[in-house]
């Protein structure tokens, strides 16, 4: 395979055309003249967790709530462990966002009086099947900023500590790339695919996040170097069996309870109603021969249930296809949840880079919004604009000082010797008997069974995350000698490492935090309690010299400005 | 969870191929698109939208619970309809872009 190079240069690259990277390409379009590169591994107009459509945005400060009650509720659902100076300064942006994505096209519903419609206290709902194509549309209206679809992007270029911008390749095209920029922003999105998930056969792939976003975020800036914070804080969704499909629409929209193959409503057995509790209760009514569980919709009216297809047709199609495919609908009969295998993904939970408050990285130069920015959970659609928009201003201050790169002999030899990295995938190894499929089954095994996956009912025994850290290191050197036929192989041959490195961080984190927190997130059999006098604060890592290195962070507080210092 | 392009219907226009966030659908030497990759659809349904033909079918996977019946879609430009096939009935959700969503 002979691979072109293409070598670009650009004030600011933006990695990943999601929902965050959008938004930070739109912020910079309209505050500079400043030029950007967004670097897309799918197409804009239908990537990431928002190809499919949504239909709520969860964070949005109503009239009754305050941006100090709204960090009050992400700290307790997250049991202390947030970044505050975070998530406040992401929360004061809120329904800025909000009205920024509505003058841009998107429907959002309205009471008489021409205020939004809440669903839940901190939610309201929109009409968000189109929510992608709005978002991209508006990028390409823009000038200043050049979308390259279908260009995959696998490693920071980094001068002495700094990142001065990536290597990638494109899936469609034999061209490999290097783009160097004045400052990046790292907005590629969380994981999936780490854990064998709910439906292994043929529809593995029908999950609750997107199984496009295989944490290459978080994985090139292991391998740089960055500071990586919570990735013991897994993330798992409770949803319709099967399909894989919200519960929120019918728990929050339509007020279903959850109950037990009894019809009893076991969230009354706890005072907590956080969402790791109700996925936790779901669990335990489970192993204790009380399930399955439902969310209670038989007896609603036809009308509702009418209206529910068509809301699930507006972001989910599978479970109204379910409904009419077996013929028992909600009205009829209650829906099945159950919990999805664990993801790593920093919108929901609090995993991802360790950013200053401007969310810069530990690594000058490199920023980080969205679902790969760590320390501020509950982010959701607005939480990752309002991101997007605070990492774009601060890249934006950051470029006023920086030159751009000159492509010297060094960066040259540098150009080659990555491209020669990729060209070894092409090189027909006999040696290679494993093919990419196996290697990722054989991945999401180790991490089911070893690291707290479905079928261990997510607990994790520290005792066997020492076989776990080992095996992946054993598969991460079969992935390294995986045949490629084509780029889209090479697509898969990275996808799979990055999973394995962000694995790899993942089972250091589960070995440092010796306790449990947020319920199945992190539930320990040898450390069974919650332990706030010695654990509210947080675990982060750096990946030096093969191995990773422990720091432990104290929390920070709403009104403090975070600088990184040592 | 997967999707199925009619040779038929299709016109070969390419918009499938672009629009899916993983990249699963390639054309053929014949023009026509095709699933290259059934497995690994997320189900996500933008290359059934993008569809200006209705030549793709959105069904569940027999693994969970599929058992024939499919789905495709027409752009009326304000709505969508939903066309759902399940054996010899056909039914047709209506989607208003602006006011489809009660929930």
């Amino acid at each position: 395979m002979q691979l072109k190079t293409q070598v670009l240069e650009t004030d600011i690259l933006i990695i990943g055309g999601g929902t965050a990277g959008c938004f930070s390409a739109l912020t910079i379009a309209e505050k500079s003249d400043a030029r950007v590169i967004i670097a897309e591994k799918a197409h804009i107009k239908r990537s990431g967790c928002l190809a499919a459509g949504v239909n709520a945005l969860n964070a949005f400060i109503h009239e009754n709530e305050s941006v100090d009650s709204y960090v009050d509720y992400v700290k307790a659902d997250s049991q202390g462990i947030i970044r505050e100076d975070l998530v406040y300064t992401a929360a004061l942006r809120l329904n800025d966002v909000t009205r920024k994505i509505e003058s841009l096209g998107l429907p959002i519903l309205k009471d008489a009086r021409g205020k939004y419609i809440a669903r839940g206290r901190r939610g309201i709902k929109i009409n968000g099947e189109n929510i992608k194509p709005i978002l991209a549309k508006a990028v390409y209206s823009h000038k200043n900023i050049t979308v390259l679809n279908r260009v995959n992007m696998i490693d920071y270029i980094l001068d002495s500590n700094c990142v001065i911008g990536a290597f990638g390749f494109s899936v469609e095209e034999n061209v490999f790339y290097a783009i160097y920029a004045r400052a990046v922003i790292c907005a590629t999105g969380g994981a999936a695919g780490l854990y064998r998930p709910n439906n292994p056969g043929f529809s593995r792939h029908k999950m609750w996040y997107c199984p496009f976003n295989t944490g290459a975020g978080y994985a090139m800036g292991i391998r740089a170097g960055a500071e990586m914070t919570t990735f013991e804080m897994r993330f798992i969704a409770l949803r319709c069996k099967d399909t894989i499909s919200p519960t929120g629409t019918i728990a929050n929209g339509l007020g279903a309870r959850q109950v037990n193959r009894y019809g009893f409503e076991y969230i009354e057995n706890y005072k907590d109603r956080s969402t790791p509790l109700r996925l936790f209760a779901t669990v335990q009514e489970m192993l204790k021969g009380s399930g399955p569980c439902f969310l209670r919709t038989k007896g609603i009216t036809k009308e509702q249930e009418a209206d529910l297809y068509k809301a699930y047709l507006n972001m989910s199609l599978a479970q109204t296809l379910k409904w009419i495919e077996t013929g028992k609908g909600p009205s009829s009969e209650n829906v099945e949840i159950e919990g999805t295998e664990p993801y790593i993904v920093g919108g929901h939970t609090a995993s991802g880079y360790w950013v200053d408050t401007k969310r810069q990285t530990t690594l000058p130069g490199l920023f980080a919004a969205g679902d790969v920015a760590g320390g501020s959970p509950k982010k959701y659609v607005t939480g990752c604009f309002a991101e997007g928009q605070i990492a774009a201003e601060s890249a934006l201050e950051y470029i006023k000082n920086r030159n751009p790169t000159v492509i010297t002999m060094f960066e040259r030899r540098r150009i080659r010797r990555k491209k020669r990295e990729l060209n070894h995938f092409f090189r027909k190894k006999l040696f290679a008997i494993h093919s990419i499929d196996e290697i990722e089954d054989a991945m999401q095994k180790v991490m089911d069974e070893n690291a707290g996956g479905i079928s261990k009912n997510y607990l994790i025994e520290h005792s066997k995350l020492e076989y776990a850290r080992q095996r992946i290191d054993e598969l991460l050197e079969l992935a390294r000698n995986l045949n490629a036929e084509d780029m889209h192989d090479l697509l898969f041959i990275y996808e799979i490492i990055d999973r394995l490195y962000v694995c790899k961080a993942l089972i250091h984190h589960l070995q440092s935090r010796k306790e449990s927190r947020w319920y199945n997130y992190m539930s320990s059999i040898e450390y069974p309690e919650r332990d706030d006098s010695q654990w509210l604060k947080f675990v982060n890592s750096v990946y030096e010299n093969g191995k990773f290195r422990t720091i432990f962070r104290e929390l920070t507080g709403r009104c403090e400005f975070y600088e990184h210092c040592n | 969870m997967s999707i199925a392009i009619d040779r038929e219907i299709c016109k070969g226009c390419g918009a499938c191929v672009e629009i899916c966030p993983g990249r699963l659908i390639y054309r053929s030497e014949e023009g026509w698109s095709y699933m290259k990759y059934p497995r690994d659809c997320w189900g996500c349904a933008s290359c059934v939208k993008e569809c200006q033909h209705s030549a793709i079918r959105y069904y569940l996977g027999a693994d969970i619970g599929g058992k024939g019946a499919w789905l495709t879609t027409e752009d009326k430009e304000e709505s969508i309809d939903f066309i759902i096939v399940n054996g010899e009935k056909q039914q047709v959700i209506t989607v208003n872009r602006k006011e489809s969503n009660k929930y």
